[in-house]
């Protein structure tokens, strides 16, 4: 049976961070719940369909824990309200949906060039533009790795249930801190106005990384704010603790301090590639079923993995081979472990589901010789598993 | 077994949230697995709105209602929209004094719930007496779970009432019965 116990949700004047027990919740609320949980001090948004559940919780949710919420002008000053916060040492957060997503990419460039860790929800609708406000899609996967110029690594997380709202959004900020990145949720409209059991842990079982501090102290040592450690990620400073630093968007030295020549600029934007490239083995989430003998092996994500699942266990249970890899980060994207399936030599195609024109099969694509099968929609509807399982009997 | 059952109005009948309290009744209290999707037509009070919960004993993956099992309609608008959807033998369950059926329909029962509601105190509770119908009617999930879904989840002063209308629903249930 499952604990009853604590199945209430929030109550007026009860202001814990984490609300420990079970529930029954939607996946913006458990989004929003997971980033209190984390400890987020800051969110500073403009509401948009279908994120704005993640925005109106934290509203009512933050100023009881001693957080701040400020419902900004647009998106562009969300998100560097964020980053401003960020840099003066609280977790911060914003959410948005696609439109917003693109306003902020100008932001979200800068963030990961001054190394200022963020994470960021994008509750994904069927786009471009203003596309379907309150309708599903899956075609920012991209976006949130390229949107903004130039090179630099991110990470983002595709949750598949209110469960993984909570978890991932946990998991994002400790990843954002670590790396010193932008980090995505990349929800969809799916998951995040679905409702199902969310189990919270106590508070000690949340997991906490906090951020690498300075090792000398203010007045001591000279501190280079952007030197790296072995792990390629530098110490931070926060604004107003007192050491000398210097953060620019301009390509710069270990002082922070603007060094507008080739050398540096080729060292330091591979520094930024590198640290999620070389890390990609600790980052990197998938699951898993069944992919050792499989012969055709489905690749999904969010709400639509879903669906995937249901297809993948129905062709098994007819006996055909088949096994499912559910991306759970999509990005560091599991090149190793589809190079590993291909080489293995028991595939013979790939299907790939999506709730947009080919984003995730063209990754997919790039990995493997291979045919590998899709099922596109342009957004508005998910995929329903027969079309997945039509797919399979090919 | 997956039941599925379609909560369907305009915005402002309580809708998501009858949908919400089953759906917490048979995950939080009943043992159950389930799934609350919602839309919300033109986004505000007045459009259409519509709730779907999946229940099973096993987890839901695809989260939408496809085969209605069970649909409760409490506006002519949604019953025109959903009614084609019902399949043989789809339970049926209407606001009688708001939706207009087709004569001859199998397997219908209607209840004029937003007057019983009134005769509580409120009709804001016409969407938890229709719940209590459905309840009475399918034991799709326990009377007691049910309670203590409403208690987790209406603000302490609805409480009462919501659990009256309930009660008043289960009651009609009971009552066609016979």
């Amino acid at each position: 049976m499952p604990d009853n116990t604590a199945a209430k949700t929030a109550q007026p004047g009860a202001a814990a961070r984490v609300l420990s027990g079970t529930h029954f919740m939607l996946g913006d609320h458990a989004c929003a719940e997971g980033a209190l949980a984390a400890g987020v001090d800051f969110f500073a948004g403009y509401p948009i369909t279908p994120s704005t559940e993640i925005a109106e919780h934290l509203a009512r949710r933050l100023p009881d824990v001693g957080g701040r919420f400020v419902q900004m002008e647009d998106e562009l000053g969300s998100m560097a309200a964020i980053i401003g916060a960020s840099a003066a040492g609280a977790r911060s957060l914003t959410a948005t949906s696609g439109p917003g997503f693109s306003l902020m990419m100008e932001s979200i460039g800068l963030a990961a060039m001054m190394e200022i860790p963020c994470v960021v929800a994008n509750v994904q609708r069927a786009s471009p533009s203003t596309g379907l406000p309150t309708m599903v899609g899956q075609s920012d996967i991209l976006q949130a790795r390229w949107g903004s110029h130039g090179d630099y690594g991110v990470i983002a997380y595709c949750p598949e249930s209110p469960q993984e709202c909570f978890d991932l959004t946990v998991r994002a900020f400790n990843a954002a801190d670590q790396y010193r990145v932008p980090v995505f949720i990349l929800m969809d409209e799916v998951v995040g106005h679905m409702a199902e059991r969310v189990v919270i842990p106590d508070a000690t079982d949340v997991p906490f990384v906090p951020r690498k501090g300075p090792e000398s102290a203010p007045d001591g040592d000279p501190f280079y704010c952007y030197a790296a450690d072995e792990d390629l990620v530098p110490r931070i400073a926060h604004a107003g603790d007192g050491y000398k630093v210097h953060m620019t968007g301009l390509t710069h030295d270990e002082r922070g301090y603007p060094a507008l020549d080739a050398e540096t600029h080729d060292q330091l934007i591979n520094r930024l590639v590198d640290k999620i490239r070389m890390n990609a083995a600790d980052i990197e989430m998938h699951d898993e079923i069944d992919l050792d003998d499989a012969e055709t092996v489905v690749i999904s994500l969010g709400c639509t993995a879903r669906s995937a699942r249901h297809a993948v266990n129905e062709a098994r249970a007819d006996g055909i081979s088949c096994g499912f890899l559910r991306l759970i980060t999509v990005w560091p994207f599991p090149e190793k472990r589809i190079r590993e399936l291909v080489a293995k030599g028991n595939v013979k195609r790939f299907v790939v589901p999506e709730i947009n024109l080919g984003q995730l099969r063209r990754e997919v694509e790039r990995l493997t010789q291979l045919p590998v099968l899709r099922l596109n929609h342009a957004g508005g509807a998910m995929p329903e598993p027969e079309k997945i399982l039509e797919l399979i009997r090919i | 077994m997956r039941t599925e059952v379609r909560f369907s109005g305009v915005g402002g009948q309580g809708i998501v949230l009858a949908g919400r309290l089953l759906g917490k009744a048979a995950a939080l209290f009943d043992g159950k697995h389930a799934v609350c999707t919602q839309s919300y037509g033109p986004e505000a009070r007045g459009g259409a709105s519509r709730a779907d919960v999946v229940i099973s004993d096993a987890p839901v993956d695809y989260p939408f209602v496809r085969d209605t099992d069970v649909l409760v309609v409490f506006f002519q608008e949604a019953y025109a929209k959903f009614q084609p959807s019902l399949k043989p033998g789809s339970m049926l369950i209407l606001e009688s004094d708001l939706v207009q059926h087709v004569d001859g329909e199998e397997n219908y029962f209607g209840l004029p719930a937003t007057r019983i509601a009134g005769e509580l105190g409120s009709q804001l509770a016409t969407n938890v007496v229709m719940l209590g119908y459905l309840i009475g009617k399918t034991n799709i999930v326990s009377r007691e779970s049910a309670e203590e879904s409403i208690r987790a989840t209406v603000k302490e002063s609805a409480v009462d009432l919501d659990l009256q209308a309930l009660a008043a629903g289960i009651q009609r249930a009971k009552d066609d019965e016979a």
